[in-house]
């Protein structure tokens, strides 16, 4: 009798593999059509779409060819191994999440090292760039207010907008440290928010760029056309209000040249001012704001134009005036002819006068420096106190005591019951 | 009353009903007036199935302890006076009446609940001591109607819109007017006064005309849309003007256009289906030929031919077929999912007229079109002859002709109006617990925008107020025209002190728009489509047996399945396979079934004689037991004998299987050596069960040969015996049996009845004193199948005398022709002849589980997860079953709660709740809502041992009975409290609308997630009712799996849907939803904090395309990629520590808290990013297009690294995204540098020279990244979470064992 089982087994499993692999591809292709209707009787509601297959109604007659000489009933039951083949999700390692990959934890060993690692490179970069701001020698001088003469010094307001009065101011400044050329003229305003969005925004750049768009004035208001409608070129409040104060230079008075040569972004000159673009109808309002332009210069030569088109940032900034081309000893004394014109008076602006020598990382600026060396000190300070932590209190890696349901012992004994 | 005079009533009660029906003979119209008797019937199904479970039990009682008293009782079943009792009672259900269920076994179970009250009422009536069982039964219904209608209106109103439309089809019980008159072959006068749909279909939305503005319009229906364009047209007005208007309209413009290519292919894909599907040709009767003809043209009243292998176009009601028993077979696959084919059947009459190729006339009355695709009521005329037509005459779009050469059928509905059509409808839509957290979050933000927006403004306020003077004198700002000419002194875009804050503000929120993560919505749907992707494509959620994949059907709620706490499962078919293995008979009193041996063997030793004509099944070996076996060939004639006889005949006989034949010569050549007349027969049916008794009862030597309409034939161990077939009563989950009349070839005529044992006893004969001692018998092996967790039946049969038979002919004439309540009538017919029955046995089917359903079970069970079981099957079956999947076990206490009434139900939840010291929370119930409960719940067993009572874990078993008195509001709670105390809960007998009514009770009284998975149409409401609901493409139809939002094929698969894909799901998103409110916020900070240096003037440093970029194109990127690969665990550790799951429901990866420390980590990094730079470059001369530029890339490169230290998994497809998103911001940066037309021309190239601007860069992310790493490391050494741990196990590749090994010494 076991042997019949057997036999009869073998003989079955023959059967089924012959079927299955005559009925294999027939009813693979049965399976798509039937696909089709259903995809689309339940369209809305099942179905997502990568999963859709077509199949062209040339199927369809193969299959009516083929049932009929197949019994129901061996189709039935063999069409399920020909449908897995055809329905079961291809693998690959994309759709089974198992794409290789790098699976990063916090381990002692790498948290300390990126500690070190973080001090390692910062405190480095924190003296170098120390140094460099150490070398950089910077004389400011404050001069809106004094260069008020003390008769105006409680109208001062009155003092600057006059134009009769004489506006030269004359200050002396001494050298510290030897500055060597190119020694860095800048002024700096205070309390001017340049990057206000009414006059950030009020300007035309197309205006600025070429002849063409000499009318594109609509960004330009209030500063947009003369009272005849004529654009004013360049229009708006942005070159309105152009600084106008003068510096002159000169020691042991011999005058120093100031070079305004390549004080303006070169890719500004060459491309965003044009140099078919003329003043026009500039400063003939009602109100002038600033310094006047030579209307026979192109605006792609007018440096200081284009230097405060380039609008600030913040509040109170630096603007390039110009070059010092010589060396300036320790101790010299240079004597400053200011023509204080521009009017920061009348909301409390500072003016200041900057002369300054440049280094890699810029101006004399210590903040890069010391924050740098701050957290690359914090960095190593970290990095030692963890490895007393590892040390002191050590927590295993992977460790199921620490798993929550191992704190509480009586937890484990209920899940296992 | 009744009782006095039983023969004399038994002939009279077909008086009225006859008239009814001469009366509706004789004119349609006159139907009308049964409608309120019709609707009022179409009760509510719970009251009344309870009510009758009930009494149920009630005649078991009665018939065990008084059998004289039942005889009478039987035969008065239709009389006038309890007709009118009837009548009385219905009133009690008018009310409930719009509780109608949406499938169709609920609408029979529900008529058919009145009979039973009547029955009940008949006893009271004879016996005083059913008083009380009588009153109880009216008051059992009022209460369950009163429960399901208090559930009803808990569960969604999404449904009642379809519930509605099969109610009307029940309620509106052909009226005249209201039929749908088809004249066959007759379309043009068919579709003159009716303006039925033609056949062309259309399941796309637009057309090239309609596309634009109707998907516009649709677009337009979400939030988020509306608020990008509220931003946008905010943006258009002048004083507001913060952006280009071009740039302002880009996000918008971006989001639809990408809505508009993705909504407009897959419409153009179904039209181009449809395009597909209505140039099909199909065979039209056109002037006396069959001719092609496209299936759009073909209209309702054609008759049309179909060959076989064809798709059905339309639906159609059968006129003739190939075969001369006019039987057709379709597959209807693509309807319901039942992969077995159905029988149709073709009417006599006209089939012959077919046959005989006259023109074919008629007029068919059917009611209009429906969903229900398992009922069709109509009549026919044709030629003089009037008759009903009923589901099993037509034939439905969609299905398939299979074995059946042609059929001719006439078109009733087509196109749109198909049920096929009708039943295409969207998903329900859910939204995840997760999103709805976030959305409160998301309230915060918008609070955070509001004080940002307030700020600015106030601060705009002051500063106007301070420079109020001096406004026209400062450079910077200018309120009036000075220039000479028509504008001088006008005003310049300033509208007073108060209107500039209001238009400061709402700049602001231009501005800052992005704070409310608009595009996180769209992220996640992109987020939620890929990992929809990936589960479908999981090859271990495959389903080989039936070649199913795993199915994401609602794309809404993938996370939830991460915070699953309670699973709600079926048990038949969902734990189950729902394949019926006969394993054990009873016959007369004997049981069988212990000693098995394969029948082929035994037969071919017995009867290898008798072999010439031997039927071999291929599909199934079935064990037979050769007692039993012997019994069958014992030539004596005895009672024995003879039960065992019948009990095999009723077996081969009771059913609708159809068996199908193939001679199968070519597969199997070996053994036609000995046999040559092979012949296979397959038996295709509806219920899995019917099957196995027919394969068994062929195994026994009894097999069904051939069946139709008319007769059957019965092969009984080589004789071919024809049986006609008289009637048949199908089975319905009310009456819970069937029975078959035949007629033997030796004229005479039986009832074969089988049916649940409940039902049965109640019917059966009571006189006799053997048969008495059979009943016992027959009832302990009853008992202990169930036990062994076996399905059973009893069987029984009767013999008809002539007069009996008259009788219930003319009565079943009527009744199945009858148009109105057809079903009602046929209980009735049904009811007179299932009476006074011979017990012959009872069978026990095995029902195995699932492969892997224990370790599932027993997985999420150690997941934190409560799995509930919710069945229709006995208790005892239901305890099996509970055992054998290891959901209850030997060791646990059992609470059973049988109540019968309320204060019995009461008094045993109070009795439980004392004995194992349940806590009553009832005060506090609405306490546990907060989520301090899946606290509770977490340390809920170390609470218990403490106390020292809880000991002993506990399990509920509840059944439908007592969920009836429960289910009502005070016992709700107490039920809750005990229910949540237990470690299992098995619910036993329950309705589907009672299934639902549970897993109410959870989701009302917890905040936890629950899960309800099932694979029947009985299991739709519960489905819908769960937060998650799963269906299993299993046996029973697709009903479920059109109802769920996800669909499988195997009840294990759960384990690793919600142990790895739910948990990978949820801390995905939990993440993604973080880290953009992180990014979003972070950025508009930096704005923010600018904005305060800028005289409160909404500057922007950055270029107005940055902005728009950077959730759009500079970050998006990595999100997405990393929301739908990111994975903590491999699936290997998840499966293998399934405890893990509990971060999802004790929501660890998204929660209050962790949104607040990421809201300061923002805070924090906002400010680095904002004062590095602002300290750096203090007093120099950078511009404001160098420091937006500064910032652009500082804070691109920031959240991606920031989001780099929080992946858990590098594929190279992260490290494209994430590295690639940088690089891509530097290429914009470079490209929006490079247009002269900008004013930030040229600044990245005079930057990136700089070695400052570097140096900030790395410092900013530095410093700002410090804490963020600070607290992780910190976080991972002293408090490691469990993922943690399990992560630096698995990536360490210490040996699970040493895992596993190491807890019971630290425990111990």
């Amino acid at each position: 009798m076991k042997n019949r089982k057997k036999e009869s087994k073998l003989k079955k499993k023959i059967l089924k593999k012959q079927k299955s692999t005559r009925e294999k591809k027939i009813y693979y292709l049965t399976y798509t059509t039937q696909k089709i209707t259903l995809k689309h009787t339940y369209y809305y509601s099942v179905v997502p779409f990568f999963e859709l297959k077509f199949s062209s109604p040339v199927v369809v007659k193969m299959r009516g060819a083929t049932s009929s000489g197949g019994s129901g009933d061996g189709g039935m039951a063999d069409s399920a191994p020909a449908k897995r083949n055809s329905r079961k999700p291809q693998y690959s390692r994309f759709t089974q999440q198992e794409l290789p990959a790098c699976k990063p934890i916090l381990t002692p060993g790498w948290v300390i090292a990126t500690f070190v690692g973080v001090g390692i490179i910062f405190i480095p970069i924190g003296l170098i760039a120390l140094f460099a701001s150490e070398h950089v020698v910077e004389i400011v001088d404050r001069y809106d207010k004094d260069c008020i003469p003390p008769n105006y010094s409680n109208a001062s307001l009155q003092y600057i907008q006059s134009s009769k009065t004489n506006k030269t101011c004359t200050r002396t400044l001494t050298v510290p440290k030897q500055m060597k050329s190119p020694v860095f003229i800048y002024y700096e305003l205070d309390n001017f928010y340049q990057n206000h969005r009414r006059y950030v925004k009020s300007r035309s750049d197309k205006q600025l760029r070429s002849k063409a768009g000499e009318s594109d004035t609509d960004n330009c208001k209030p500063e947009a056309v003369t009272s005849t409608n004529a654009p004013i070129v360049p229009c708006g409040l942005v070159a309105w209000s152009l600084f106008n104060d003068t510096y002159g230079f000169s020691l042991k008075n011999k005058a120093l040249d100031v070079s305004k040569k390549n004080i303006a972004w070169k890719s500004d000159q060459d491309y965003k001012f044009g140099s078919d673009v003329y003043p026009k109808n500039f400063q003939s309002g009602g109100l002038i704001g600033g310094a006047k332009l030579n209307s026979s210069i192109p605006l792609s030569e007018q440096v200081d134009l284009i230097v405060w088109m380039r609008t600030a940032a913040l509040s109170t900034f630096r603007k390039l005036y110009g070059r010092i081309e010589v060396d300036l000893e320790a101790n010299d004394i240079i004597t400053v002819t200011i023509q204080n014109n521009y009017n920061t008076y009348s909301f409390g602006g500072k003016k200041k006068l900057v002369l300054s020598t440049t280094s890699w990382i810029g101006g004399k600026n210590d903040f890069l420096g010391r924050a740098y060396l701050t957290v690359g000190g914090l960095c190593l300070f970290l990095a030692v106190s963890f490895l007393l932590v590892y040390v002191i209190k050590p927590r295993p890696l992977g460790d199921p005591a620490y798993l929550s349901w191992n704190k509480n012992p009586t937890g484990q004994m209920s899940w296992n019951s | 009353m009744t009782s006095g005079q039983p023969l004399l009533r038994s002939s009279d009660p077909s008086a009225p009903s006859q008239r009814h029906h001469s009366c509706s003979f004789g004119s349609l119209g006159c139907l009308c007036h049964n409608d309120s008797f019709n609707s009022s019937i179409t009760d509510d199904p719970q009251g009344n199935s309870f009510g009758l479970d009930h009494l149920d039990k009630g005649d078991e009682n009665l018939s065990v302890g008084d059998t004289s008293l039942h005889s009478p009782v039987r035969e008065s079943f239709s009389s006038d006076v309890t007709t009118q009792q009837f009548h009385s009672v219905e009133s009690l259900h008018i009310k409930p009446l719009s509780l109608e269920c949406p499938t169709q076994d609920n609408t029979r179970l529900v008529s058919w609940g009145p009979m039973e009250l009547l029955h009940g009422n008949n006893n009271s009536t004879t016996s005083a001591t059913f008083e009380i069982s009588k009153a109880s039964s009216v008051v059992h219904a009022k209460v369950g109607s009163g429960a399901s209608s208090s559930l009803h209106d808990k569960l969604g109103k999404s449904q009642r819109k379809s519930r509605h439309k099969s109610l009307q089809f029940e309620d509106n019980v052909f009226c005249e007017e209201d039929a749908r008159l088809i004249y066959i072959n007759d379309p043009r006068r068919t579709n003159d006064k009716y303006e039925f749909t033609g056949n062309e279909i259309r399941t796309s939305k637009y057309t090239l005309i309609t596309f634009l503005p109707k998907n516009l319009f649709i677009q337009f229906h979400r939030v988020a849309y509306l608020y990008f364009l509220a931003i946008a047209a905010l943006n258009q007005l002048p004083p507001l003007a913060v952006f280009g208007r071009t740039v302002s309209l880009f996000p918008l413009l971006f989001v639809l256009c990408v809505t508009a290519i993705k909504d407009g292919y897959e419409d153009w894909r179904r039209h181009r289906s449809d395009r597909n599907e209505n140039n099909r040709e199909a065979l039209v009767l056109q002037s006396g030929q069959f001719r092609p003809k496209r299936w759009k043209k073909i209209r309702a009243g054609e008759v049309v031919k179909i060959c076989v292998d064809e798709t059905i176009p339309c639906d159609m009601v059968l006129l003739g077929t190939s075969d001369p028993s006019s039987v057709a077979y379709i597959q209807t696959m693509n309807l319901d999912g039942e992969s077995n084919l159905k029988t149709r059947y073709a009417r006599q009459e006209t089939s012959s007229a077919v046959y005989e190729e006259c023109t074919i006339s008629g007029l068919i009355r059917c009611e209009l079109p429906n969903r229900n695709i398992y009922e069709f009521t109509a009549n026919m005329e044709f030629n003089g002859h009037k008759f009903s037509l009923s589901q099993s005459n037509i034939v439905l779009r969609g299905c398939q002709l299979k074995n059946t050469d042609w059929i001719i059928g006439v078109v009733v509905y087509a196109g749109q109006e198909t049920k096929a059509m009708l039943n295409s409808a969207a998903s329900p839509s859910k939204r995840s617990k997760l999103e709805s957290y976030m959305n409160r979050e998301t309230l915060w933000l918008s609070i955070f925008l509001f004080i940002m927006c307030l700020v600015v403004a106030l601060g705009m306020g002051l500063w106007l107020a301070h420079y109020k003077d001096q406004l026209d004198t400062l450079p910077y700002y200018r309120k009036t025209y000075f220039n000479h000419g028509k504008d001088y002194g006008k005003r310049y875009k300033y509208y007073g002190i108060p209107m500039e804050i209001f238009f400061s503000f709402l700049s602001s929120i231009i501005v800052f728009q992005i704070m409310i993560p608009i595009s996180l919505y769209i992220t996640m749907e992109l987020v939620r489509l890929g990992q929809s992707y990936f589960m479908i494509g999981d090859r271990h959620m495959y389903d080989s047996s039936s070649g199913s994949r795993f199915q994401c059907r609602s794309l809404n709620i993938n996370e939830d399945l991460g915070q699953v706490r309670y699973i709600f499962s079926d048990k038949t078919g969902t734990l189950t396979e729902n394949k019926m293995e006969f394993q054990r008979a009873s016959v007369y009193g004997k049981n069988y079934g212990g000693s098995l041996v394969v029948a082929d063997q035994l037969q071919e030793e017995n009867l290898s004689a008798a072999g010439a004509h031997r039927r071999l099944k291929i599909k199934s070996t079935i064990a037979v037991d050769s007692e039993l076996m012997k019994l069958l060939h014992k030539d004596l004639v005895e009672v024995e004998r003879i039960s065992a006889h019948e009990f095999f005949l009723t077996l081969a006989a009771c059913n609708t299987v159809i068996p199908i034949r193939a001679s199968d010569r070519s597969s199997s050549c070996a053994e036609t050596q000995r046999h040559e007349d092979v012949e296979t027969i397959a038996y295709q049916g509806e219920s899995p069960d019917e099957q196995a008794l027919v394969a068994a009862a062929s195994a026994y030597g009894y097999t069904l040969f051939e069946r139709t309409s008319g007769h059957i034939v019965i092969d009984v161990n080589g004789e071919k015996l024809s049986f006609d077939v008289l009637g048949m009563h199908e089975f319905d989950s009310v009456r819970k049996r069937m029975s078959v009349v035949i007629r033997f070839p030796n004229n005479d005529v039986k009832v074969l009845v089988k049916g649940a044992d409940t039902s049965m006893f109640s019917i059966l004969a009571k006189d006799n004193e053997r048969d008495n001692h059979v009943r016992h018998a027959t009832q302990c092996h009853l008992t202990e199948y169930s036990s062994q967790g076996l399905r059973t039946l009893v069987i029984a049969a009767r013999d008809l005398t002539e007069a009996e038979l008259g009788l219930w002919q003319c009565k079943f004439d009527d009744a199945s022709t009858s148009l109105t309540d057809r079903a009602t009538k046929l209980r009735q017919t049904a009811a007179l002849i299932e009476c006074d029955l011979n017990l012959l046995g009872a069978t026990g089917i095995e029902d195995k589980l699932q492969d892997g359903v224990p370790e599932a079970i027993e997985s999420l069970r150690q997941a934190g997860i409560k799995v509930w079981v919710l069945t229709g099957d006995k208790q005892e079956t239901a305890i099996s079953i509970g055992l054998s999947c290891k959901l209850l076990t030997t060791d646990m206490e059992q609470i059973i709660i049988n109540g019968n009434s309320e204060n019995e139900c009461r008094k045993l939840l109070a009795d439980a709740k004392a004995k194992y010291g349940v806590k009553s929370s009832n005060g506090g119930s609405l306490n546990l809502k907060c989520n301090k409960n899946a606290e509770i719940d977490y340390l809920e067993i170390a609470e218990g041992k403490k106390e020292g009572i809880a000991k002993v874990p506990l399990a509920l078993i509840i059944d439908g009975n007592s969920l009836v008195y429960i289910l009502e509001k005070e016992l709700e709670s107490e039920l809750f409290d005990l229910a949540t105390s237990c470690k299992v809960v098995l619910c036993c007998r329950v309705a589907p609308l009672q299934k639902a009514g549970i897993v109410d009770l959870i989701k009302s009284r917890t905040d936890d997630m629950t899960l309800a998975i099932g694979d029947g149409a009985n299991d739709v409401s519960m489905i819908q009712m769960a937060d998650v609901g799963v269906g299993i493409c299993g046996q029973e139809g697709r009903q479920a799996v059109m109802a769920s939002d996800f669909a499988m094929g195997q009840f294990r698969f759960l384990k690793r849907l919600l142990l790895v894909h739910g948990h990978w799901n949820y801390q995905r998103i939990g993440y993604l939803v973080l880290y953009n409110f992180y990014r979003n916020a972070v950025f508009v900070l930096m704005l923010f904090w600018y904005i305060l240096r800028t005289a409160f003037s909404t500057t922007s440093a950055l270029t107005d395309w940055s902005s728009v970029f950077y959730s759009v194109i500079y970050t998006s990127v990595p999100t997405i990629v990393v929301g739908i690969l990111d994975k903590d665990l491999s699936h290997r550790t998840l499966l293998e520590y399934p405890k893990l799951y509990g971060a999802g429901y004790r929501q660890e990866a998204y929660n209050m808290r962790l949104f607040w420390i990421t809201m300061a980590d923002t805070l924090w990094q906002s400010l680095v990013l904002f004062s590095i730079p602002i300290f750096i470059y203090k007093e120099s001369t950078i511009d404001i297009w160098s420091m937006g530029s500064l910032w652009t890339i500082a804070v691109v490169i920031l959240v991606n690294i920031h989001l780099a230290m929080d992946v858990q998994r590098w594929v190279y497809i992260t490290h494209v995204a994430v590295w690639g998103s940088v690089i891509i911001t530097f290429a914009c940066m470079v490209v929006l540098d490079s247009l002269p037309a900008f004013p930030n021309y040229g600044t990245i190239y005079h930057l990136a020279k700089s070695p400052t601007y570097w140096l900030t860069i790395l410092l900013i992310i530095v410093i700002a990244l410090l804490p963020r790493f600070l607290f992780k490391v910190v976080h991972h050494i002293f408090w490691p979470s469990d993922i943690q741990i399990a992560r630096e196990a698995e990536i360490l590749r210490r040996r699970p064992d040493h895992l596993r090994s190491r807890p019971d010494g630290c425990s111990s």
